[in-house]
């Protein structure tokens, strides 16, 4: 059984289709990456997987559970970090994660236990009787995901979480996530960030226009654009184009004080420009092959480049 | 649907809410000094019997008490950006509705009692039937909670635009309810108008359980308060929900 299942999921406001046909199936156990630029569909469709948003047609599952027709037991099932949501500012750190909790039925002292535990592992136990009014940005990021996972959830599902905060408040987020899934969560997240995806999903779907264009492993991502690997090198004098003439080797130009080699064998390139350096007496000072980027993969498929 | 987790969504709902938006210094002041003045502004130099229009006094004060918090919740929520992860924890739309509505009836309910609790002791206050009493302060809260609710329903992120509807609407249902002017004195258009406000009928039953001299049988108050409440959570379940797949 899947973690998650989205069939046929289609949302239109007024003559705008913001998803259109969206199908979508998560595993249990794994980190799963929405990528896509803005306006192409994301939160739209993560707010039909959460029940926010009813959708125009498609269904929801849930670890089984239909969303639309059993949305308490689903919903049950998720821990949810909305884009567009926040805690309580008059209620104190604790008090927002401790009322969250009653949602999810736990009894007072696993309540107050689990409060307790977050808020460490959040570097905000010395801050749990303070106002959320008076947190920073980062800090009620914080409290938001404390209160996501207070129920420690089956699935949990994070709309742009690391989006605006600073650096310390983004790897506690991150490192969250990882610690989460490595307790048995399912994790679904959108970003903006492609080192962040890259870095973090098994899986990476990306969505332009409302629709899928590919789901698949980051590395297999990179690999359909494989086409565009180059090497920079650079040598102790300057050298011609008549240097880089060989098969294998694309196209060459100048990159600053390098040479920029482009190929669709960086091996072949390489072993190349060893001997020619050897045979002209040239001395390489640089040499470092580039690997294709997710964000290369991204933008090609959002923009058809 | 597990009515065990519906009932629990209700009950954290309705304690969200008094804790955030009712029990607060400012509230309890503003929901005891607005219809104390109000009903002061007319009783003052007219000479009137003050038991004889206390029903309309507390009837008064239920309906502002009761209406006065709920407007505003759904729209501060969503400028706030608090509605959006409110949805998405395990509650349904009805939980929040119902939520709204208990929270409002029971600030309602507890300072208008407060009120009423001085009052019968300052001004010895006759109490013809104490189970209608009872019964016209559930229902009156109930009704004008579910007033509450529905209007804040409407697709406003804006608290002050709601304050202006709310005004709107409640401020003209005082002067048709047969609060200042007593309903066996009214007659015409003034009395066709007056059978359309639910208002009219919690003062009404006030009237039968404090006075007896209400003008209609206490049975029909009560099933017009009744009808009235289920009319205005249903209404204001059919626009949130379409709220909902508008995603506003």
């Amino acid at each position: 059984m899947d973690a998650i299942e989205a069939n046929n999921l289609r949302k239109s406001f007024g003559a705008v289709t913001a998803v259109d046909d969206v199908s979508i199936a998560i595993p249990e156990g794994g980190i799963f990456g929405f990528l896509g630029p803005n306006g192409a569909g994301k939160t739209t469709t993560i707010r039909m997987l959460t029940g926010v948003l009813i959708p125009d047609a498609g269904s929801v599952r849930i670890l089984g559970t239909d969303v639309n027709k059993d949305p308490l037991t689903a919903k049950l099932k998720m821990g949810v970090i909305p884009e567009n949501g926040t805690v309580y500012s008059d209620l104190t750190a604790e008090q927002n994660i401790l009322l969250t909790a009653k949602f999810y039925g736990m009894d007072r002292a696993s309540r107050e236990s689990r409060a307790g535990e977050i808020l460490a592992r959040l570097g905000l136990l010395e801050r749990r009787n303070d106002l959320v009014r008076t947190f920073s940005k980062g800090m009620r990021q914080r409290i938001s995901i404390a209160c996501a996972i207070v129920h420690s959830p089956p699935i949990l599902i994070l709309d742009e979480p690391t989006t605006g905060l600073d650096v310390y408040s983004r790897r506690l987020v991150i490192d969250t996530v990882r610690h989460m899934n490595r307790e048995g969560s399912t994790i679904l997240l959108t970003t903006h960030n492609i080192e962040e995806a890259n870095a973090l999903c098994s899986t990476i779907s990306i969505i332009n226009r409302g629709k899928i264009v590919a789901t698949d492993s980051p590395e297999k991502l990179k690999k359909t654009f494989d086409t565009s690997r180059y090497v920079e090198v650079s040598f102790d004098q300057p050298v011609g184009q008549e240097l880089f003439a060989s098969p294998g080797i694309t196209r060459a130009e100048p990159w600053g004080d390098k040479w920029r080699v482009y190929t669709d064998d960086p091996d072949r390139a390489v072993k190349h420009l060893a001997s020619v350096a050897e045979r002209d007496h040239l001395k390489i000072m640089s040499i470092a092959t580039s690997n294709p980027t997710l964000e290369e993969a991204f933008v090609k498929l959002t923009t058809g480049a | 649907m597990d009515w065990k987790i519906f009932a629990r969504s209700i009950i954290v709902i309705t304690e969200k809410n008094m804790r955030i938006y009712y029990f607060k210094g400012p509230v309890v002041v503003f929901g005891l000094l607005f219809p104390l003045i109000m009903f002061l502004t007319f009783f003052i130099g007219r000479n009137l019997d003050l038991v004889l229009f206390f029903p309309g006094f507390l009837g008064m004060m239920l309906f502002f008490t009761a209406s006065s918090v709920g407007p505003l919740i759904t729209p501060w929520e969503k400028r706030e950006k608090t509605y959006e992860r409110l949805v998405s924890l395990p509650v349904i739309l009805e939980s929040i509705v119902i939520g709204d509505l208990l929270a409002g009836a029971i600030f309602g309910i507890a300072i208008t009692l407060l009120v009423f609790g001085i009052c019968a002791e300052i001004l010895h206050l006759p109490i013809m039937n104490a189970g209608l009493l009872v019964l016209s302060f559930v229902l009156g809260s109930f009704a004008f909670a579910a007033l509450g609710t529905l209007l804040a329903s409407p697709s406003m992120d804006n608290p002050s635009n709601i304050m202006m509807l709310s005004s709107l609407v409640r401020l003209p249902l005082i002067f048709i309810s047969g609060i200042f002017i007593p309903l066996s004195q009214l007659s015409g258009w003034i009395w066709i108008l007056t059978s359309l406000s639910p208002l009219t009928y919690l003062v009404d039953l006030f009237h039968a359980a404090l006075n007896g001299d209400a003008v209609y049988p206490p049975w029909v108050d009560a099933l017009v308060l009744v009808f009235v409440i289920l009319v205005f959570i249903w209404c204001a379940k059919v626009i949130q929900k379409r709220n909902l797949v508008k995603g506003i």
